[in-house]
């Protein structure tokens, strides 16, 4: 009888001994309600990089009690520590960053959570899912000052209830050497890739599954036309066009600039090229890559202030200062995306490699919302099944 | 003549009270919301959803692909993973005890990571082709596995053997082999003696098995994507595209119910396989093993490690030398880049910070998994009536239900008050454990129900109190399995991502949530440092199993 | 017939059977007996082909098993502990070998039946091997073995477990039924009684090899070596050093007619000492040694008395009738002179080779 109660006791002393032991980053400052628990977070999050930033921490600490802002975003956004730590020693308000996943996947969390939400603002809606947030009705109307410097073509909301940030362009990229090599022409636009000599050499993504992949699917539409698409997608797939499920497989697992790959012309970013040369080792002076202009379609990052935020007054500060030159600047070295303000300075290496097309594919954000499933539908089934 | 306790009910209630609340806080309610959430769009339930779904032909051949798949999987990673198991578990030669924690390795590693190096060796630039073109000359055939069922089936069986290896293994270990010995003597040949005295034996442990297998495979997800290319999809892959890309919700909801009858129906199948053997006479480990000594043994070792070597070796290696390979040669360089941290922001992860979260989260997993765990096996095993058999598939549902289901369910009924616990660090572990506490149960019952309750009134008549019994006696027989049973949970929280992502906060980044965001972006160096991120992820993964295997608990196995 | 040639087994480093030879005519019960850890088990095991030999050959019937898988060998093995599969009940257990031969369904009914008669288990057939006692698991084994019609039947500490009561029964039962199968047995124990009474012949084993073998009276008469005297427990064993026929020892002097000079060791053999009335003279084959009772024990049927001789010695004596002296009381031991027995001495050891160090 006693026998069988006795694993019990075990498995509660095997807990409390290991518990002593547990070398868990301590969890205690998780009450997710404001108060003491923020600046705990905020720490935390200073901490991350362990390089030096102790000596400001003080600073800060020592003067009033920060508010801590959440900022929810994309896995992929990112920020240097400093420009961070500067706007906290200015403002006294500290962003905790909650990534959510890709893009859609963030925002459909902000969705489906709109009434006990996890941030105060959301950032990373793109063009392809910015009438979807809008509808959603999350957003609350913020105008900051500094949108004065972004160009009109970029800010979409007549009600500024989506900020813009940055822009970056989907754009097919090619392997310099591998054309050299072929002694092929680097193809000129999109209906080159439907001709023979390019037979078996695009790589794409799924525009179910991945950004680009959709972006680039918008980008044939406009090029070759709602009614158009559809014949040219079919003749791509004739012509051998391979299909990955996103970004990371078919840049580091078929381009052949950057892989054992097979293919080489894939859709990447404008920015790609760039990023090659800043990630060289040893360091290089030309990129390995190239970027085919005329197939560039232009995607915007907006940020929006929830309407659910109780702190609306330090999220707008925040959208400022996601407009600030400090963030602009350093935009592009951090999500290898262009600043949207105009005059913000671009690092050395962005102007000397990156190619942002001076008339890029625009398309309509009302139209995306509107056909994006069932552009995605019919690209499936003519596609892959 | 039992040899079974059988405890009163209130007793079963109280061990069972954890493992039913904790299912039903961190899985039921979860999924119960998003699913209800789904099926009522307009704030009542609305069927209709259900029959279109049900009648879309693209759904139809999504679930009939999804279940074919995952049968022949799971039949291939047993047909493969058998044999594995019993070199690993029986023979005792050099280098065993190393082996049985380097082929739990694939486990953990992240899908992308794993395909990488899957693309390199399936495609027509692989050793395979080489090897034939340098054999027939230049007509040689191309084998291009990049794309097909075949890759998808390869990469399961390769994430998948050490489910078998260890589940199986963990109780073949602890056979008493003079059973085989005398259905030889009988007249029994090798398979013989197998078939009719270890298999029916080793049933329970195989039903196991066969039952993870298939809900992994079954929910498979990033190797379906990624190697069997977008053409092909399972159901987790079409909730995972309602919900992630779609946002439609009354899709994903039908989806996640159809998943569920299917994981349902598997494990309805796997409790009738689970039928009570009888007690079985296990021995220490130690006396199980035998070294090798005949030839034939020598082959069937040989042979086993070949297919090791091929299968999880090489995809392995393949990341290795990628994460040496510089644009001229190799070298530690994308290691020392790694450490240097040399930029500042955010998103940039040290890698020690990294290694220290995913130790500290699997640990906390571990352990809520072994508690838990243990909690319904010992229940399982003492209680009586069907509810304890139901507790034990119960626990099994999550393994067979998509992480974003999970993911996207915790969001929404784990936010309402009193307590938000959405980016609270317990999260991590527990949505962890949800995974890797149907491994501890699996482990422990056999050997639970092995246990002579002779032995447990033999201690307690040489004056051993409870406490002391279970000390003496079921600690030093159960603890081998509850090690096991550790090691696998700890390398299912240290890979796990699929939920995690949902619930982990950026200030607790884990190795794969390093490995993810180095890959995120181009640059040489970065896929290099991903490769190197991938290195030390094995390298963790390896050594602490390594560890936890020479853990020693009480006497077993000390000889 | 069973041949055993220069066996040798290794385990690991370890050798656990060690250049041994031995012979079983047809229809002997041969008794292998030994200490623990002595390589009986094995040597079972290497006949039965479990384990891979490293020398020597294994001869059955005149055809050489060696290279043959133990399912061919057509060799029975009754497990210390049974290894009864848990997962079968009686009938499946006992009729497992016929079916592995290939026997029908009808024969192997037949087999079953007659084996579990022979056991005295008729009619358990269907009962689940975890319900039955100690002695009914260990008569199924046994029936499994039989069952299945081996050319050599082996049983390895078949009544190791057993309580004392099941244990003398067994032993009466054993005898009469293993000789009415016909078969060769080679039975393992390390228990002497067990050896006694089944044995047509005992071999004595040590570290891997045979000390001795001899039909049981022939080892009790003639133990080789000290480690066999010891083993069958033998007592005294006494140091001696031998002039002119007479060999002085911890008991005093000794006659050992056709003994050579020098230093021997030699052993008491089984009622070489009684116990007499001080007063009255010796016979002449025997030699009195006067001491004093030491203790005495009871031994069931009869008593055992401890002396302590003048010179120190202890010796115990039986006494088979009446109450004996009590403590301390001056005795006189007779001691039979031809029971006086020379053992091989370490050299001689060494030179046959009978025991290892």
């Amino acid at each position: 009888m006693r026998g069988p109660f006795v694993p019990l006791l075990l498995a509660v002393a095997l807990v409390l001994s290991a518990c002593g032991a547990d070398p868990t980053p301590d969890p205690t400052d998780d009450d997710p309600t404001e108060g003491e628990a923020t600046e705990d977070s905020a720490t935390d999050a200073d901490d991350a990089p362990e390089a030096g930033t102790s000596a400001s921490d003080d600073d800060t600490a020592a003067e009033a009690e920060p508010v801590t802002v959440r900022l929810m975003t994309h896995d992929s956004f990112d920020v240097s520590t400093e420009v961070l730590d500067d706007f906290t020693a200015e403002t006294g308000i500290s962003i905790e960053v909650v990534p959510m996943g890709d893009a859609g996947t963030a925002l459909n969390q902000a969705i489906l959570t709109a009434d006990q939400p996890q941030g105060d603002l959301l950032f990373g809606v793109d063009t392809t899912f910015f009438s979807r947030a809008l509808d959603a009705g999350l957003f609350q109307s913020y105008r900051s000052d500094r949108l004065d410097a972004v160009p009109e073509r970029y800010q979409l909301d007549p009600d500024h209830r989506l900020t813009p940030v940055d822009v970056g362009d989907v754009c097919l990229n090619y392997d310099i050497a591998w054309f050299e090599e072929a002694g092929i022409p680097v193809p000129d636009d999109l209906d080159d890739l439907l001709e023979e000599p390019y037979r078996g050499l695009l790589a794409v993504q799924n525009p179910a599954t991945s950004s680009p992949g959709l972006a680039f699917l918008l980008a044939t539409i406009d090029h070759f036309g709602e009614s158009g698409y559809l014949d040219a997608w079919e003749a791509l797939r004739d012509n051998d066009v391979l299909v990955t499920d996103g970004w990371t497989e078919a840049y580091y697992g078929e381009f052949t600039a950057t892989s054992d790959g097979d293919r080489p012309i894939v859709v990447s970013y404008a920015s790609s090229p760039p990023a090659e040369v800043f990630f060289a080792d040893p360091p290089i002076d030309e990129p390995p890559t190239g970027v085919i202009g005329a197939s560039c379609i232009r995607q915007i990052e907006f940020v929006g202030i929830l309407e659910t935020t109780e702190h609306a007054e330090e999220a707008q500060r925040v959208v400022d200062f996601m407009l600030s030159p400090a963030f602009q600047e350093d935009i592009p070295l951090t999500m290898f995306v262009f600043p949207v303000v105009e005059d913000a300075p671009l690092p050395e290496v962005f102007e000397e490699h990156a190619v942002l097309p001076e008339d890029p594919i625009e398309p309509d954000p009302q139209a995306i919302g509107d056909n994006r499933e069932e552009w995605i539908d019919q690209w499936t089934r003519t596609v892959l099944r | 003549m039992s040899s079974r306790p059988t405890a009163r009910p209130w007793t079963t209630a109280a061990l069972l009270a954890l493992p039913v609340a904790f299912l039903a806080v961190f899985f039921v309610n979860p999924v119960a919301t998003i699913v209800a959430t789904g099926l009522r769009p307009a704030g009542e339930f609305d069927l209709s959803a259900v029959w279109t779904v049900l009648q879309d032909p693209v759904v139809g051949r999504v679930a009939w692909f999804t279940l074919w798949q995952a049968v022949l999987s799971t039949a291939l990673t047993l047909a493969i993973g058998l044999p594995g198991a019993y070199a690993l578990s029986r023979l005792r030669f050099r280098g065993s005890a190393f082996l049985r924690a380097v082929v739990t390795v694939p486990f953990v590693l992240p899908t992308v990571v794993v395909a990488a190096a899957f693309l390199a060796l399936l495609g027509p630039d692989s050793p395979v082709n080489g090897a034939l073109s340098g054999l027939l000359g230049d007509g040689a055939p191309t084998v291009d596995l990049r794309r097909t069922v075949t890759a998808i089936l390869i990469a399961h069986v390769f994430f998948n053997y050490a489910v078998v290896v260890r589940t199986v293994g963990g109780l073949w270990s602890l056979l008493d082999p003079r059973l085989e010995d005398a259905a030889r003597v009988l007249g029994a040949s090798r398979w013989r003696a197998f078939r009719e005295v270890s298999l029916p034996l080793l049933r329970p442990a195989i039903a196991s098995a066969a039952a993870i297998v298939f809900l992994f495979t079954f929910t498979s997800f990033g190797v379906v994507l990624i190697l069997g290319g977008p053409g092909r999809a399972t159901i987790e892959v079409e909730i995972h595209r309602a919900t992630t890309q779609l946002l439609d919700l009354p899709l994903a909801s039908v989806l996640a119910l159809l998943q569920l009858i299917a994981v349902v129906a598997a494990l309805t199948v796997y409790g009738r396989l689970q039928r009570r053997v009888g007690s079985q006479p296990l021995v220490a480990s130690s006396v199980a093993a035998r070294p090798v000594r005949t030839t034939g043994e020598r082959i069937f070792v040989a042979a086993n490690l070949a297919i090791m070597a091929v299968l999880l070796g090489a995809p392995l290696l393949v990341l290795v030398e990628r994460s040496l390979a510089l644009a001229d040669g190799y070298g530690l360089a994308h290691y020392d880049a790694l450490f240097r941290d040399t930029r500042d922001t955010i998103l940039a992860v040290a890698p020690w910070e990294a290694v220290r979260n995913s130790i500290g989260f699997a640990i906390a997993a571990t352990l809520v998994a072994v508690v838990v765990g243990g909690l319904a096996a010992t229940a399982a095993v003492t209680g009586r009536g069907p509810i304890t058999g139901l507790v034990d598939r119960a626990l099994m549902v999550p393994l067979g239900t998509s992480a974003v289901t999970i993911g996207f369910g915790f969001l929404l009924a784990l936010g309402r008050p009193p307590v938000d616990l959405r980016g609270s660090p317990w999260l991590v572990p527990i949505a962890q454990a949800l995974i890797a506490t149907p491994f501890v149960v699996r482990t422990l019952l056999p050997v639970l129900r092995a246990i002579d309750q002779r032995l447990r009134e033999a201690a307690a008549t040489l004056g051993a109190t409870p406490r002391r019994v279970w000390q003496e006696v079921d600690l030093p027989i159960v603890g081998r399995a509850l090690l096991v049973a550790a090691g696998f949970s700890f390398a299912i929280a240290v890979g796990e991502f699929g939920a995690t992502v949902f619930v982990a906060r950026a200030q607790f980044p884990t190795m794969p949530v390093a490995i993810f965001r180095l890959l995120g972006r181009p640059g040489v160096t970065n896929f290099g440092q991903a490769m190197a991120m991938s290195t030390i992820l094995m390298v963790v993964t390896a050594s602490a199993i390594l560890l936890i295997d020479r853990l020693r608990v009480g006497q077993v196995g000390r000889f | 017939m069973l041949r055993v040639d220069d066996l040798t087994v290794l385990y690991d480093d370890h050798v656990a059977v060690d250049d041994l030879s031995l012979t079983a005519d047809d229809g002997e019960v041969l008794c292998v007996l030994g200490p623990s850890g002595c390589g009986k088990s094995t040597l079972l095991r290497a006949i039965a082909g479990l384990v891979p030999t490293a020398g020597g050959t294994i001869e059955l019937d005149g055809q050489i098993l060696d290279g043959q898988r133990p399912d061919q060998r057509r060799v029975g093995l009754m497990f210390q502990d049974n290894a009864l599969f848990p997962h079968r009940n009686v009938a499946d257990n006992v009729g497992f070998g016929p079916r592995m031969q290939g026997v029908d369904r009808r024969e192997t009914h037949d087999r079953v039946q007659d084996a579990l008669h022979l056991v005295d288990l008729a009619g358990t057939d269907d009962r689940a091997i975890a319900s039955l006692s100690g002695g009914e698991q260990q008569r199924v084994a046994l029936a499994r073995s039989i069952a299945a019609q081996p050319r050599l039947l082996m049983l390895d500490e078949p009544l190791g477990s057993l309580d004392r009561a099941l244990r003398d029964r067994l032993l009466t039962d054993l005898p009469p039924l293993l000789r009415s199968l016909g078969t060769t047995v080679v039975y393992v124990t390390h228990d002497q009684d067990e050896a006694l009474a089944l044995a047509d012949r005992i071999a004595v084993m040590r570290a891997g090899r045979i000390a001795q073998v001899g039909v049981p009276d022939e080892l009790w008469q003639q133990p080789r070596t000290d480690f066999v005297a010891r083993f069958l427990g033998l007592d005294p064993i006494l140091d001696a050093e031998v002039t002119d026929g007479v060999a002085t020892t911890a008991l005093g002097p000794l006659p050992v007619p056709g003994l050579p000079d020098g230093s021997v060791r030699v052993v008491l053999l089984l009622h070489a000492l009684r116990l007499t009335d001080p007063l009255q003279p010796v016979r002449p084959d025997e030699v009195a040694i006067d001491g004093e009772v030491a203790g005495r024990r009871f031994a069931g049927d009869h008593l055992r008395v401890r002396v302590r001789t003048r010179a120190g010695l202890e010796v115990s004596v039986p006494v088979w009738r009446g109450h004996g002296p009590q403590p301390g009381a001056p005795v006189t031991v007779a001691l039979a002179t031809d029971a006086i027995h020379p053992l091989a001495t370490a050299a001689d050891v060494q030179a046959t080779g009978a025991t290892r160090q």
